[in-house]
């Protein structure tokens, strides 16, 4: 540890003091002079052609001052919301890509999708007028899940897309892993689901529009993860107004876990709204609301085979996977279940041979699109019940199987059989640790003792390993991403000493606040007290990319050493001049820059006083001030993994499963606070618990959301949930300058297919095989039943 | 929520008479289940009559071998009170099992069971219990007070006043909370009074039910064996996402099982 508030110090976050006194400026709570309010109508029906749409009443209502449609929307020319990644099917072709109008013209895609926009004076006035809204709907068919959108003569979601289909992509070598498959002594099959989730981040989303008519210049309060590109989409793509005219402010946000990356319709229509009536436009969605508008996640369908040696190791992996997209591609869909996904189906193991075939579907319902983890935990649930499911198949130890075939620490840089190249691991190390942390050897006992109970008991495992820290530019592109994934940062040192550091990534939850400060008491020795970091902001930040997988301390991170890199040099030469020395023998430690072998200092303090104050100063050749900005483009992915192990208890007369121990070991790199690291890690536990036992976003056949409320979608809460154990083991990221790797998705990755293992575990006895998330009580009740041939 | 207009009586005759005047009144304890059906805007009162203000209703006191209590005691008073405790244990333990601390601190006895949610937990022990219900003009016995799936046998303007509860020689609750709302997925109730033995089942049905076959294998036997086998028809069980009838009606048996065992420790 450097310091008592350097990197590896679990100082406390400087942001939770506004948090905790209910002081935080959420989106809602701006309040805009002559603010209006905007509520939305939307489809209730799946899949629906709007006839007539019948706004007398509801325009009747005093206080309304605006009923706003599709046509409206159209007659404005409005762009479409539109897909920031262009995937290609296997013949070149390139994605179904439908239109995306902000309000629905013609036709309803999904329950939610959002038809009438009133805009009142009041938000009880406006939702007076909302409900007085009448249409007229033709209901057509819908393909409500993704198991009925791929069967043959389903409903069809867009007539461009044949069999529902978007794109039918591929990664791999077909050749080279049929040829394993035929000389393996063993294939083991798995057909299994990834259970579609809500996001439910505690903010609902909202978004608060104004247009300034004598300047021209709109301001957007949003709920955003990332406010440059939500106001490089508005800018090129949906509002075209150029970017200078735009100002984007996401202020403090509740948690966005992915769904507030996207650009979604109502940013682009309070913006349009407060300059079509001269007033601001706010938006704040209902929980209801949010059930039905805010991007889901997950949702895959996937046959897997796994091909092994007499000796069991791998020799080929074979993964087919529908992915449902919803009824419209959401900002960043195409790549969750291809870049995000498949390219991680190597794992921790060394596969000689990988084949993945992805197709992606659409359905009558909310877009899909990325969500804690983002494609990575589908493919670790893949990979991680195929390999449990194998021991159990072949009959030998899960934990034996894994070490077996874990990539060594001698195999780094490893190049796997799609795409990505690992940097650096220790996979054998996180094991030992969590084996150790969960005291596997006393299992037995422990078993022995909830049987006496008449309760039975399970353990499960998953080595897992993640890509984050996303994501090198040309190498995204190539893929097609249509954006760059680089980070900015400026750094300005004060005359005074103090330090404002402005960022292109977004806290929301993350601690970034208090961790980059600690960056910049760890690199120039001031208190982080004395250091601000401003983000969110498009008027006050550099153009930066935001908050998502896992990427801000790593990408956002690291501009902010290179920018430091800059200040320090030039201080180097400042300092030279001060101490009447040269350049190469001045050296900047412990914040202080010194004549190498002499005690003769300047603190940085004065070196950063005599930059705005240059009377004693090398002017002729360095330029006075003491702020610099950098951009940073990641070289590669980083990869985080580890071993997660979970152990359960069910009463097999009702199936509940209570979770009475959960030990995981992480590398997640560096570690710059262990106290944020800690709540990201238990963060991710409780949405990946959340996942395996308790949450799925029910649609029936007709496309209605059967459980759209928390009355009864089930959320995980910390009576549910053991006290984690968590460990680290650091093998430092080999290519950026901090370190780090990114731990922010790593419970959601991890945990869910240990909590299933450990059920299968524990019904094993039983004669149960099988069981797909979220594993409730009521289905392992019916496990247990079918084993018994009840 | 649309506009109502508000009334604090401080008098129990005084809220009659705007219970008698008012045809779209309804009235208002704690509003645990109210003010969510307001806001759903699945009803709309033009008046809502509060019924904070009315010392008589807000207390517990015992009553010979039986316990009063007023219809705005909480679910958290009922759980806390020395006096339920003492006389009918089992009821203040499922008290305590109601909702969360936030809806205990506020929902009361009287609101809670003139909303007859299907789900709630105390329709099962005033039922096996042999409760009676007193309001502002009569006394109604439990197995007649809950008729349907929120229905009961109140008159339009009849207010509850207080639940009479008779001690039991043993008698407890069992629950199988939904893990999402935490109301009764299934809520068994047995109860061995001087009237017999009563099984009463809440959350699985529109309406709290008795199950006289169990009834009868416990008053021969009162254990949990008695009724190992016994099973409830699905047929007439609710179904949700997070339990289908045919569960509910496993769940029925089992929490039957684990009440009688309770009821015996």
């Amino acid at each position: 540890m450097s310091g008592p508030q350097g990197i590896g110090a679990p100082v406390k976050r400087k942001e939770d003091r506004r948090f905790l006194l209910g002081k935080g400026q959420y989106t809602d709570d701006i309040l805009l002079p002559n603010q209006t309010y905007a509520v939305f109508v939307r489809s209730q029906h799946a899949h629906a052609k709007i006839n007539k749409i019948d706004a007398t009443a509801a325009k009747a209502v005093p206080g309304v001052l605006a009923v706003l449609t599709g046509d409206d929307v159209a007659a404005a020319q409005l762009g479409g919301i539109p897909c920031g990644w262009l995937v290609k099917s296997k013949d070149g072709s390139n994605m179904v890509e439908p239109p995306h109008p902000a309000l629905v013209q013609g036709t309803a895609r999904h329950v939610g999708d959002p038809i009438v926009m009133v805009v009142a004076d009041s938000k009880a006035a406006a939702k007076a007028a909302a409900a007085l809204v009448e249409i007229d709907y033709d209901v057509l068919p819908a393909a409500g899940r993704l198991a009925d959108a791929i069967k043959p003569g389903a409903p069809v979601v867009w007539p461009d897309a044949k069999n529902n289909v978007c794109f039918d992509w591929h990664i791999g070598d077909p050749a080279a892993t049929d040829a394993a498959f035929k000389k393996a002594a063993h294939v083991v099959e798995l057909e299994l689901s990834n259970n579609r989730v809500a996001p439910n981040a505690m903010e609902p989303r909202a978004a608060n529009g104004s247009y300034d008519g004598a300047n021209d210049h709109f301001t957007l309060y949003t709920t955003s993860q990332n406010p440059h590109l939500t106001r490089l989409l508005l800018a090129a793509f949906t509002l075209h107004v150029p970017e200078h005219k735009l100002r984007i402010i996401a202020p403090d946000v509740g948690g966005g876990f992915g769904s507030k990356i996207f650009h979604y319709a109502e940013e682009l229509l309070v913006l349009w709204a407060s300059k079509r009536i001269g007033r601001p436009v706010k938006w704040t969605s209902d929980r209801s609301e949010a059930f039905i508008s805010d991007a889901h996640g997950r949702d895959h369908l996937s046959k897997a085979q796994l091909a092994l040696d007499a000796n069991h190791k791998f020799l080929g992996l074979r993964v087919h996977t529908y992915a449902n997209m919803g009824a419209y591609l959401s900002t960043f869909a195409p790549a969750v279940p291809t870049y995000l996904y498949a390219t991680l189906l190597s794992g921790p193991y060394d596969f000689p041979a990988i084949y993945a075939e992805v197709k992606a579907v659409f359905t009558n319902t909310v877009a899909v699109d990325a969500y804690r983890g983002a494609g990575r935990p589908e493919a670790s649930y893949l990979l991680e019940r195929l390999v449990s499911h194998a021991a159990r198949q072949l009959k030998i130890d899960p934990i034996e199987l894994r070490r077996k075939n874990l990539i060594k620490t001698d195999q780094f840089p490893y190049q796997t059989q799609v795409a990505l190249q690992y940097d650096i691991g220790d996979y054998q190390s996180t094991l030992d640790m969590a084996l150790e942390a969960i005291d596997y050897k006393g299992f037995p006992a422990r078993r022995k003792a909830t049987e006496a109970k008449g309760k039975l008991r399970g353990i499960g495992i998953s080595t897992y390993i993640e890509a984050c820290g996303i994501a090198p530019s040309a190498l995204v592109g190539a893929l097609g991403a249509r954006a760059g994934l680089y980070e900015a940062a400026t750094v300005r040192v004060h005359p005074t000493g103090s330090v404002t550091v402005m960022t292109g990534t977004h806290s929301h939850g993350q601690g970034h606040e208090t961790a980059f400060a600690q960056l910049i008491n760890e690199r120039l020795g001031v208190a982080i007290e004395n250091v601000e970091i401003v983000h969110g902001d498009t008027d006050r930040i550099p153009f930066g990319m935001g908050t998502y997988g896992s990427r801000s301390l790593a990408v956002g991170g690291s501009a902010i050493y290179k920018a430091v890199d800059k200040i320090v040099d030039k201080g180097k030469k400042i300092a030279a001049h001060l101490l009447e020395a040269n350049v190469s023998d001045i050296e900047f430690k412990d914040g202080n820059y010194r004549v190498v072998g002499t005690d003769r200092v300047k603190a940085f303090g004065e070196v950063a006083f005599a930059a705005y104050v240059p009377h004693n100063y090398p002017i002729d050749s360095v330029e006075p001030g003491l702020e610099e900005n950098a951009f940073y483009d990641p070289k590669n992915f980083t990869f985080p993994g580890g071993t997660h192990l979970v152990e359960v208890e069910i009463d097999p007369e009702t199936g509940v499963v209570e979770v009475a121990d959960v030990a995981i070991a992480d590398d997640v790199g560096v570690i710059v606070n262990p106290m944020i690291v800690d709540g990201q890690a238990h963060g991710g536990l409780a949405q990946g618990i959340g996942q395996a036992l308790f949450e799925e976003a029910i649609y029936d056949e007709a496309g209605q959301l059967v459980n759209g409320s928390f009355l009864n979608y089930v959320m995980p809460r910390a009576a549910d949930l053991p006290n984690f154990k968590v460990g680290n083991h650091v093998t430092a990221c080999t290519h950026n300058p901090i370190g780090v790797k990114g731990v922010g998705e790593v419970g959601a990755i991890g945990v869910p297919p240990a909590v299933i293992n450990a059920v299968l575990d524990a019904l094993a006895p039983l004669g149960v095989t099988d069981i797909s998330m979220p594993a409730t009580p009521e289905k392992v009740w019916r496990a247990i039943q079918q084993a018994k041939g009840a | 929520m649309k506009d109502f207009e508000f009334h604090r009586p401080s008098t129990l005759a005084e809220a009659v008479a705007l219970m008698k005047h008012k045809p779209d009144a309804k009235l208002l304890s704690g509003g645990q289940s109210l003010l969510p059906v307001l806001k759903l805007e699945l009803a709309e009162p033009s008046d809502l009559i509060s019924l904070a203000g009315i010392k008589e209703l807000t207390d517990i006191r015992a009553d010979g071998d039986k316990v009063a209590i007023g219809a705005l005691v909480t679910h958290a008073q009922v759980h806390e009170s020395a006096v339920v405790r003492k006389l009918v244990p089992a009821l203040a333990g499922l008290a305590g099992w109601i909702g969360d601390a936030q809806v205990r601190n506020r929902g009361t006895i009287g609101g809670s069971i003139a909303h007859a949610d299907p789900a709630a937990d105390y329709p099962a022990a005033l039922v096996a219990l042999g409760a009676t219900i007193a309001t502002d003009r009569r006394k109604i016995a439990a197995d007649d007070f809950f008729k349907g799936l929120f229905e009961t046998a109140l008159e339009r303007d009849e207010i509850v006043t207080a639940v009479h509860v008779p001690a039991a020689k043993r008698a407890a609750y069992e629950k199988f909370a939904h893990r999402a709302s935490k109301f009764a997925v299934v809520g068994v109730m047995v109860a061995e009074t001087s009237a017999g033995v009563r099984v009463a089942v809440t959350g699985a049905a529109p309406s709290v039910f008795r199950v006289p076959a169990m009834e009868a294998a416990l008053a021969k036997s009162f254990a949990p064996e008695a009724i190992a086998g016994i099973t409830v028809p699905a047929d007439d069980l609710m179904s949700d996402t997070e339990a289908s009838a045919a569960y509910r009606a496993h769940l029925v048996g089992v929490m039957a099982k684990r009440a009688v065992q309770s009821a015996l420790r």
